[in-house]
């Protein structure tokens, strides 16, 4: 059956930080969750409204920065987002999950303006980041900056590790890993996530992920390692 | 190829790298992703074209995504590595970074299913065709002769999805030139038609002398050429398919295409697996009874001789 809307929106894009959490309850088809609950909300918000230089007309762009959503789970704090943005229709949030609708429970990026890799399984973006930018620097000089979201939990997945110590062997230091930790790996990761970014070589900065100032400063300033090092930012949401 | 002279005396790995550097030139989004194998034999291309082959060290889930990643930007990546490497262990890469995400990509094996059987079962991979049918490969080539590799690759690197090219140190001793999707026509009978896949050829030769049958020879077994095997199969349709990798692997495809017409189809391959024995492929070849002998004995019995 499809969630039917309890709320109207009124007006169209773009909506501010505060009408996300109607959004997401034009998914969820109840009132009963603060915005507490998603994780990656305000990072995302923070990327989109005032971090990336991408917005509806210029998802074909290839010189649009990229985000690459390796952390596919949990995508109503995404297609908010987007639809605060004006990259999705706000019409199609009540059909999430729906066979007919393009809104999935993980995104699927042949289905949804702007976004860039279709995402579910673990330990996939890095390296597509990686060979987007590779690609990216091949044709330009001064490429795009790419931002691949993870989570703590991602980071047991093995192929999140050959992605790693490869992006820092190819000196990308436009590339930004952006960790969410909700400290939701089941065995943990002694020394904190930072610490195996670092073991590679990449620049570490720890912000609070619901905190919107250091996000804001901490993704405009990474991805700007001319020596190469790439940005890691680890987003603490506990 | 084969007029710019010296090709015929090359293997299939030798005439790839030469048919890379040829594509290479030739497209200026060609991109070679390594796992350090071949690295050493790429050098000299990627001193000609930097940047344009990129070794990620022993990295085969990060090299399918990073072939991804380059797709999504308007390259053609090719990936080559050992076939277990390329296919089974970054299998779920192959399936969501390249299939699921709709990009295109060529990779490229060498191993085959026992060509080094020294190194025991991890550098054996006669289930390679059947993975990637099961993820709906549509352009699976498998060169029989090193004449026939550059051909092969240029139309793989041309196709719009993800293409296989299957390299081997087997090979026949004569290139058919069979560069596309048409089977060749080798010789006519009417008791059975035999398909010879790539470097079964020779083999599938012998075994048939004095036997009544057709044999048809392929180098590109996904598409399938339906219309010849129909066209083919006009006096008997008893089909032998005699494939280099896991038995059976194009049962489906060729009962597909006589779907229509009461048929009987043996596939011969690789059926055993893993026999834990090293040695040489010819022994491999025998144990798998796809040596000359084997290969008679199982079609005779077939045609109840």
């Amino acid at each position: 059956m499809v969630p039917m809307p309890r709320k109207v929106i009124k007006g169209s894009p773009p909506f501010g930080y505060r009408d996300l959490i109607h959004l997401i309850e034009l998914m969820r088809g109840d009132e009963k969750h603060d915005v507490s609950a998603y994780s990656t909300l305000d990072v995302l918000w923070v990327l989109y409204d005032s971090v990336l230089n991408v917005e509806p007309s210029t998802v074909d762009d290839p010189m649009r920065d990229r985000l690459f959503i390796s952390k596919g789970h949990g995508p109503m704090a995404l297609y908010a987002v987007l639809a605060a943005k004006g990259f999705i229709a706000t019409e199609d949030l009540p059909l999430y999950g729906a066979f007919r609708s393009p809104l999935g429970w993980h995104p699927d990026r042949l289905r949804i303006p702007g976004v860039e890799i279709s995402s579910g399984s673990l330990g996939h973006g890095l390296a597509i980041a990686i060979g987007s930018l590779y690609a990216l620097a091949l044709r330009c000089p001064s490429p795009p900056r790419s931002y691949c979201l993870m989570g703590d939990g991602e980071l047991d997945e093995g192929s999140v590790h050959e992605a790693i110590a490869l992006a820092s062997r190819l000196r990308m230091g436009i590339l930004t890993a952006i960790v969410i930790d909700n400290h939701s790996a089941s065995h943990g990761w002694p020394g904190g996530i930072a610490s195996r970014f670092d073991v590679e070589g990449w620049h570490t900065t720890t912000v609070s992920g619901r905190d919107h100032d250091q996000l804001r400063a901490a993704l405009r300033n990474a991805g700007i390692d001319a020596k190469g090092a790439p940005h890691a930012v680890i987003c603490e949401v506990v | 190829m084969s007029e710019s002279g010296g090709i015929q005396d090359l293997t299939m790995r030798e005439a790839f790298y030469v048919a890379v550097e040829d594509w290479m030139a030739r497209d200026e989004t060609a991109v070679v992703v390594l796992a350090d194998i071949s690295a050493a034999a790429f050098a000299r291309v990627n001193l000609r074209f930097p940047g344009r082959v990129l070794n990620v060290g022993i990295r085969e889930q990060a090299a399918i995504g990073v072939a991804a990643g380059l797709s999504l930007e308007g390259y053609r990546p090719l990936v080559h590595t050992y076939a277990p490497f390329l296919i089974e262990r970054p299998f779920e890469m192959v399936k969501d970074d390249l299939f699921h995400q709709g990009l295109t990509a060529t990779l490229v094996s060498i191993g085959a299913s026992y060509d080094e059987p020294a190194y025991g079962r991890t550098h054996q991979c006669p289930e390679d065709i059947a993975l990637l049918d099961s993820l709906g490969t549509s352009e699976i080539f498998i060169p029989g002769h090193p004449e026939e590799v550059g051909p092969l690759l240029f139309r793989a690197v041309s196709g719009s999805s993800v293409s296989y090219v299957r390299l081997s140190t087997a090979q026949n001793s004569l290139a058919h030139r069979c560069y596309g999707p048409k089977m060749v026509t080798i010789k006519q009978g009417k008791r059975a038609v035999v398909v010879a896949v790539g470097p079964m050829l020779d083999s599938v030769l012998r075994a048939g002398r004095g036997l009544d049958v057709t044999i048809l020879y392929t180098t590109t077994i996904r598409p399938f050429d339906a219309i010849a095997l129909r066209s083919a199969a006009e006096f008997s349709t008893d089909v032998v398919i005699v494939e280099p990798y896991l038995a059976g692997s194009s049962i489906p495809v060729v009962e597909h295409a006589l779907r229509d017409v009461p048929h009987r189809i043996l596939g011969l391959g690789v059926h055993d697996r893993d026999l834990h024995r090293y040695g040489t492929r010819e022994e491999h070849d025998r144990a798998q009874g796809l040596d000359v002998e084997g290969i008679a004995a199982s079609i005779r019995a077939f045609l109840g001789m």
